[in-house]
């Protein structure tokens, strides 16, 4: 023990001198010259957190939730049309406002408490949380609305059909870790997560989900999360519908039942056509979206194109995608970048030599399950819609993953093909 | 050494299932600190279906008109049809398969316990988390009664609001009964 303590001294004393030695360095360098002892004023662009250029103009489009009332959700959508690689910047992803105020949390003030059944409850400052062993994921968070079929000027936007995605590299300490902790008794079998917010927005997951990969974040590509991802902290719920992941979390219960709050059996409980609803329904499906070209996009003129586009699936890693160039009659092997991350936006890209004439182009993944992506054709038939139910206005259409088409023009403007 | 062998697999299998079960029980880090019994107090608001959180409290339609004039009516309109700022909260019984369909916490929810939960913690607007328990229950009584469920002289507490009979009760698919790990999406799974 004691030699433990001088070592560890000695290992301070000698780092100070070492820093000390460094600060010499400098002065002596300094001495050397003729500049004078007052800090050189950074350069005229010195930029202490980076803008990018004035000359970048994608930003994030704001989209009533559907209600009649300003206090209904809000929507901030993602400008897909604009994504290159895999990484959603944070100041760009998607969030939704739950029709509450974006709050504003001092993180020293911030808890997080663990309690319910367990053998030992616990209560974390940030600080704590960041001491503890930590990992770093890249997943998609997808709202269970994305991707809703649309007719009108909305169908037109590829940022209001399917704006609803983003992909970030979240950095946290896992559920399992924090649970492990806390002792959790037998008998528990849900996990109540609640955040902060003026609402206390609230979510029931399965204690399976909580123990297998899902993550208390507090980092968001390389930095902390922010305001509107839940600074100080969220729950991260890989492939799983986005209003599982509770932003702003202050607490998680252990419990033996699903909660039935607001946001579970009211709000978010989703109408099937024969007028039942089903409280939870988890894991998003494969899907896949061509970003470029998308609607809002003029092709100047016949010659090579790379389309491109991003796929994910709730079930793990994208396996393959294939793109249709000529209405669905072929499709081709699109290539994956790789590493392909599990739960994670895939961007895929195949080469194209565009002739000039009217077509449609289009992709489908398959996941890591075998789930391959439907047409809405298919959808319908499998869901026992009508045909023409997805095109009414009436239609509230969740965990829609059907393929999606582009009508590119002879003019060389791109255009929603879904009801085509 | 064959004895040694039968000897040893029967005790590897042992500390292999100790291995397994035993953090589970044991922290390993021992960070984090034991809240109070005030603090988990004060924030554990959450009421679950069976009721079994509810305070103690009552209050009735009667009571809970005042209560909603004064504090619900802006956003709300005067009995709860909808206004400017706030959704309906009324009506819409049997449009579950109509276009659209209109889902309101008399029409849609499954359980009483959910409308005191979310009055309780996320209501009115501004000013959450202000209202007092047996104002709580007394603007749950009049929701109740203007949705035709309850009558306007029940009185609401801890014992009967989680058995008062919402009229969609049964209008769920219950959740997925036995989701695993890597378990595949049900083919067609809606919604």
């Amino acid at each position: 023990m004691n030699s433990k303590h001088s070592g560890r001294r000695r290992f301070l004393k000698e780092g100070a001198a070492l820093a000390g030695l460094a600060v010499g360095a400098i002065r002596s360098a300094s001495a050397q010259t003729l500049a004078s002892e007052t800090p050189a004023a950074p350069p005229k662009d010195f930029r202490a957190y980076g803008e990018r250029s004035r000359f970048v103009d994608s930003v994030r489009t704001f989209k009533d939730g559907g209600g009649p009332t300003p206090h209904h959700p809000h929507g901030f959508l993602t400008p897909i049309q604009d994504s290159v690689g895999i990484i959603t910047p944070s100041s760009l992803h998607f969030w939704e406002d739950h029709g509450y105020n974006l709050p504003d949390i001092e993180p020293r003030q911030h808890r997080l408490m663990i309690h319910g059944m367990v053998d030992r409850r616990l209560v974390f400052t940030l600080e704590e949380l960041q001491r503890l062993p930590s990992v770093s994921r890249i997943h998609f968070i997808e709202c269970n609305a994305n991707s809703r079929p649309r007719r009108g000027p909305d169908a037109e936007s590829i940022q209001i059909v399917h704006g609803m995605t983003s992909c970030s590299e979240w950095t946290g300490v896992l559920l399992s870790l924090l649970l492990q902790e806390a002792g959790v008794q037998t008998g528990a079998r849900w996990i109540l997560a609640e955040g902060a917010d003026a609402g206390k927005y609230t979510k029931s997951h399965p204690l399976e989900k909580a123990l297998e990969d899902v993550l208390v974040a507090y980092g968001q590509n390389g930095e902390p999360l922010r305001p509107e991802n839940g600074y100080p902290l969220r729950l991260v719920v890989p492939g799983w519908e986005g209003h599982g992941n509770v932003k702003w979390l202050r607490r998680i219960k252990v419990v033996d039942e699903p909660y039935m709050a607001k946001w579970e059996s009211g709000s978010n409980a989703n109408l099937t056509p024969d007028g039942k609803a089903r409280w939870y329904s988890f894991q998003l499906g494969p899907k896949s979206v061509i970003t470029r070209p998308s609607p809002g996009q003029r092709l100047p003129g016949r010659g090579f194109y790379e389309i491109t586009g991003l796929a994910w699936s709730g079930a793990g890693v994208v396996r393959r995608v294939e793109v249709s160039t000529d209405g669905g009659r072929s499709w081709k092997d699109a290539q994956l970048q790789e590493p392909v991350h599990r739960i994670a936006h895939t961007r895929f890209r195949l080469n194209w030599t565009w002739d000039g004439e009217e077509t449609v182009i289009q992709s489908r993944c398959t996941d890591e399950q075998g789930e391959v992506q439907p047409t809405l054709a298919d959808l319908a038939k499998l869901w026992g819609f009508p045909p023409d139910y997805f095109g009414t206005p009436e239609a509230r259409v969740d965990h829609f993953n059907g393929i999606q088409p582009w009508k590119v023009a002879r003019d060389g403007s791109v255009h929603n093909a879904l009801f085509s | 050494m064959r004895c040694f062998l039968n000897c040893r697999v029967p005790v590897m299998a042992l500390a292999l299932l100790c291995g397994i079960a035993a953090p589970a029980q044991t922290p390993t880090y021992r960070l984090g600190r034991s809240p109070s019994d005030e603090e988990v107090r004060a924030w554990d608001i959450a009421i679950g279906p069976a009721g079994k959180e509810l305070p103690p409290g009552s209050g009735s339609a009667k009571e809970g008109a005042k209560v909603f004039a004064q504090r619900c009516a802006a956003c709300h309109g005067p009995t709860g049809e909808g206004g400017a700022l706030g959704p309906r909260l009324v009506e819409g019984k049997g449009t579950m398969t109509a276009a659209p369909p209109r889902k309101t916490l008399g029409s849609f929810w499954p359980f009483a316990t959910t409308i005191w939960d979310y009055i309780n913690r996320a209501m009115p607007r501004g000013q959450e988390g202000s209202l007092q328990p047996d104002e709580v229950y007394a603007v749950t009584a009049y929701l109740l009664y203007r949705n035709g469920i309850i009558q306007e002289s029940d009185v609401l507490d801890a014992k009967s609001l989680p058995k008062v009979p919402m009229p969609n009760r049964n209008g769920f698919i219950p959740p997925e009964p036995a989701w695993k790990p890597g378990m595949r999406r049900t083919p067609g799974f809606y919604p």
